[in-house]
């Protein structure tokens, strides 16, 4: 007989739907139907049960071809070489569950070495605008059921994060928002006329790269020299400033969610800095939060986790041992592999091969090269060793951070026939470590 | 005063943070002891002397304690860092963090230096004869107090970040900048001689930017009041004077607004 499993997470974006419906075939490894979820979470989940997954680990040899090996000599392989490495990276996270971003945590403070998640190419900025000016922020339940004014600044729900809107923002009938769409208004703020600006009252189609400028705009208009504006500011007439504004000033609660747009377009943290500013001007006349739109399902998980292990979120240099210390630009994961900074790097649950540039990657590759991944991707491709683990989320369960930092069980829906997870792994890691380092000492 | 010549024997394979090489740390020491003070390179812990030799003599003091650093050393960061007084002169480029928490004394850097420069300065005075990268006087990430005194002076160009929360001290770029000067600060002046893309100001309490050369994307939030003569790095000049960030909060002094200021140079 078929299971069906009920309030399932799916881990794909950031908005981390957790009542998705997946039916198993009753040897529990065949994913038979998704429902309640968008087309690229169906994706995650076929792909769980798809017959060309790895399930070995797989060693470089001279020639250049993959040979399978046992977990066993992958670990010892991985822990020598973090052993001997002077400044070794682990990157990734987009795609675990926080218990392996514990154990990461673990295994490259043994290993005294670099730890970085995916916001470091994604919402680091962020971070740097909320340990400088702080984080007016809600979840995204008072979203659903408080919020009539809803700003998208730089992002684009439509494609990245396909059921925020009906889930969390726009569509829903919440408590106070019994009327759903009709009673909000709904602002899209991007250089570009995306679909999420289609289903917009209010699209500022702001000159790419000027966004401070309009937000300097709007804070002119709280701080009372809405005259001194200029006729036009980043390509947005002062009437539309100002009509906007009003909309703003009068929310009975409204939210920003802010996405790439301003994370990756020139000034980044100072853009979310003065969206900060904005915020906290708006609740001196009305009520309003900002949000940022989080990528991957637990990619707010690492920030939590390595905060309260650290004290720091993201770009962690460990290799002190003692102490702690990070700061982006230095210890970022993409400008040390620029620099030529580190000398092993382990991909884990993403693909810098995909998404670091050229150089940087040119830079890793002279020096070992691990990927832990469930999937075939670019990263294991050019990998020395690759680690086949667990899906999160579909052959093993665990805590997931949502976008709005609120934590979410997910669970398993398949059997995992023989894969760790990442957490198993990469313990079985730092114990060889420890051992590692206990014969040194 | 004394003086030690250290020059590079062995480039580090990464990167090395060279925070032993300050005044203070040198004062009083015999070359040995000073070739055994600690330098980091990733979780490595080596002495100074695996990469430089030693010549000449310490002071007693830091203040009496000049050093010169010869060889390439573009990959070792942290020089100066948290110095008090005394000297240092680079011959070369040199990596981040030069003079970063400095209180006193003075750098040259005779090539050019990379981000962090003099962040969360507070006091002495830094010469780059090159250029700078990003965050030049800035403040170190979540901190709001960025350099406080001091001067540092950079002869070619920089990048972004210049005296982001700086709260006092002057800093002079005399080539061309990128965006974001004097963001969020609470005092400070920076003057630029060269050109800058945008964003003089933004969020600013309090603090005053001269630009000698062209304002691409000037921010709302500052409105000319008038035009002034000023004294600038030893001359004077006619500026058009700017009042802002009116998007920002203000302190009063006497009932009067205290607003930053913007002088564009005529
Ligand atoms: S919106 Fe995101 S979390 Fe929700 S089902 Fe789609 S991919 Fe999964």
């Amino acid at each position: 007989m078929p299971k069906v499993i009920e309030n399932v997470g799916c881990p794909y974006c950031g908005c981390s739907c957790d009542d998705v419906r997946v039916t198993v075939s009753d040897d529990g490894k065949k994913v038979l139907e998704v429902e309640n979820v968008c087309a690229i979470g169906t994706e995650i989940f076929k792909h769980g049960s798809s017959d060309h997954r790895i399930r070995s680990p797989r060693l470089r040899q001279p020639d250049g071809s993959m040979k399978d090996i046992t977990y066993e000599e992958a670990i010892e392989w991985t822990a020598q070489h973090l052993h001997k490495a002077k400044k070794p990276l682990m990157y990734g996270f987009g795609s675990t569950n926080c218990e392996g971003q514990a154990a990461a945590a673990r295994t490259m403070e043994a290993a005294g070495g670099m730890l970085d998640n995916c916001a470091t190419i994604c919402h680091g900025p962020s971070f740097l605008a909320i340990f400088d000016n702080g984080y007016p922020t809600c979840t995204l339940g008072e979203v659903k059921n408080r919020a009539d004014v809803i700003v998208y600044w730089g992002s684009n729900p439509a494609h990245a994060h396909p059921r925020h809107m009906s889930r969390y923002s726009i569509f829903p009938r919440g408590f106070f928002t019994g009327k759903g769409q009709k009673k909000r208004t709904v602002i899209v703020i991007d250089p570009r006329y995306t679909d999420t600006a289609n289903v917009a009252d209010y699209h500022l189609q702001v000159k790419q790269g000027h966004d401070y400028e309009l937000f300097n705009a709007f804070r002119m208009v709280i701080h009372g020299h809405a005259a001194d504006i200029p006729d036009e500011v980043a390509g947005i007439k002062k009437e539309q400033i100002l009509e906007v504004a009003e909309i703003m000033k009068n929310a009975r609660f409204g939210t920003t969610f802010f996405g790439m747009g301003l994370t990756h377009s020139d000034g980044r943290n100072h853009n979310i800095d003065i969206a900060i500013s904005l915020t906290r001007d708006l609740n001196k006349v009305a009520k309003w939060t900002i949000m940022a739109m989080r990528g991957h399902y637990n990619i707010a998980g690492p920030g939590v986790v390595w905060s309260w292990t650290f004290g720091f979120p993201y770009c962690l240099d460990l290799t002190k041992k003692d102490h702690a210390h990070m700061n982006p630009g230095e210890t970022s994961s993409v400008d040390m592999a620029m620099r030529d900074e580190v000398d092993m790097f382990i991909n884990i649950g993403t693909d810098a091969g995909a998404h670091f540039p050229i150089p940087a990657v040119k830079h890793l590759k002279k020096h070992p090269w691990v990927t832990i991944d469930p999937s075939v991707c670019m990263a294991s491709e050019i990998a020395d060793l690759h680690i086949p683990v667990c899906i999160c989320g579909v052959d093993t369960g665990g805590i997931v951070y949502r976008m709005d930092n609120v934590p979410i069980q997910f669970r398993a829906v398949l059997d995992p026939q023989g894969l760790l997870t990442d957490e198993e792994l990469l313990n079985k890691i730092a114990d060889r470590l420890d051992e590692l380092n206990a014969q040194e000492a | 005063m004394e003086t030690v010549k250290m020059t590079l024997v062995q480039q580090p394979e990464l990167f090395l943070e060279c925070y032993s090489v300050t005044p203070d740390k040198f004062a009083g020491k015999s070359l040995a002891e000073i070739a055994d003070l600690p330098a980091h390179e990733g979780k490595v812990q080596w002495k100074l002397g695996d990469f430089f030799k030693f010549e000449g003599k310490s002071g007693a003091t830091a203040a009496d304690t000049k050093i010169v650093v010869n060889g390439d050393v573009r990959r070792m960061k942290r020089f100066g860092q948290q110095m008090t007084d005394g000297e240092i002169v680079i011959n070369s480029d040199a990596d981040m963090y030069i003079g970063g928490w400095m209180r006193g004394g003075k750098i040259t850097v005779k090539g050019n230096a990379d981000s962090f420069l003099g962040i969360a300065m507070e006091g002495g005075e830094i010469l780059i004869e090159g250029d700078a990268q990003n965050h030049v006087g800035s403040a170190y990430r979540g901190d709001w107090r960025g350099m406080s005194g001091g001067l540092i002076r950079v002869k070619g160009k920089a990048g972004n970040d210049i005296g982001t929360a700086m709260t006092g001290g002057t800093i002079i770029i005399e080539g061309d900048v990128f965006i974001h000067v004097l963001t969020h600060a609470e005092g400070g002046t920076v003057i630029i001689k060269g050109d800058v893309e945008g964003r003089v100001g933004g969020q600013l309490v309090k603090g005053d930017a001269y630009i000698f050369g062209n304002l691409l994307y000037p921010l709302p939030g500052y409105k000319m009041i008038g035009t002034v003569e000023k004294e600038v790095d030893g001359a004077t000049y006619t500026f058009d004077q700017y009042i802002g960030d009116l998007g920002e909060r203000k302190m009063t002094k006497k009932g009067e607004i205290i607003y930053g200021n913007i002088y564009l140079k005529k």
